[in-house]
């Protein structure tokens, strides 16, 4: 795979505790499966880092290698692959998706 | 055979699932008539038993590699058990709406 690609998300991932990968930015998702994530992590006052693959094909691919995951959005917290939109709103919907980033000391505050 | 017969056939044979829909929600996206893009499944099946949803994802990921490989963009899947399902009482969640962008490659 690209070396670059994966150099960047390896930084990426490192430096930054919850990373988005998605179509379209935070603010303007471009795809309804990123906009559900978006969504979730916002309902959860989750601080994140929205990374936008659409300005980059080399990342486009090189994300899915790097995961082993052939779709986007993808979501990453402190290093960890957590998966994609189903997988968030599932883990949302139960509330594990609260408690794991609790207990990986990620900071969320959840409306009210 | 169609894109949406060789999903049905692969997980069907590679999970014996207990129940298995396989929905073409391709007509929801941007892209021309006709096409087999975006899917949504739900999968029941006891092989998933023991395994975190990430695995699960996976293990359907991996029995569709080639599926991907000739241009499936998206897979919304329900992975459970024949317990969870019964316990869901069979419900089912719906697709986001699509947004437009990044057209399927």
């Amino acid at each position: 795979m690209d070396n670059l690609a994966a150099d960047r998300i390896r930084q990426e991932i490192e430096s930054n505790d919850v990373v988005l990968y998605m179509k379209g930015s935070p603010v303007f998702p471009q795809c309804g499966f990123s906009a559900a994530v978006v969504q979730v992590l916002s309902h959860l006052s989750v601080k994140f880092k929205g990374v936008d693959v659409l300005q980059d094909p080399g990342l486009r691919q090189g994300v899915k290698e790097f995961s082993n995951w052939p779709t986007i959005p993808q979501l990453y917290v402190k290093g960890e692959f957590v998966g994609g939109c189903d997988i968030v709103r599932e883990m949302a919907e139960s509330g594990e998706l609260e408690t794991f980033l609790v207990e990986k000391g990620v900071e969320t505050e959840p409306a009210a | 055979m169609t894109v949406q017969q060789s999903i049905q056939t692969k997980i069907a044979a590679a999970l014996a699932p207990s129940h298995l829909e396989v929905v073409n929600e391709s007509h929801m996206h941007s892209v021309p008539p006709g096409s087999e893009s975006h899917f949504r499944v739900v999968v029941v099946s006891d092989r998933f038993e023991g395994l975190p949803l990430v695995r699960r994802h996976q293990t359907v990921n991996r029995i569709l590699e080639g599926e991907f490989e000739d241009g499936l963009h998206a897979l919304s899947m329900q992975t459970l058990t024949g317990a969870e399902w019964h316990d869901r009482g069979g419900r089912t969640r719906a697709s986001p709406a699509c947004r437009g962008g990044g057209k399927a490659d």
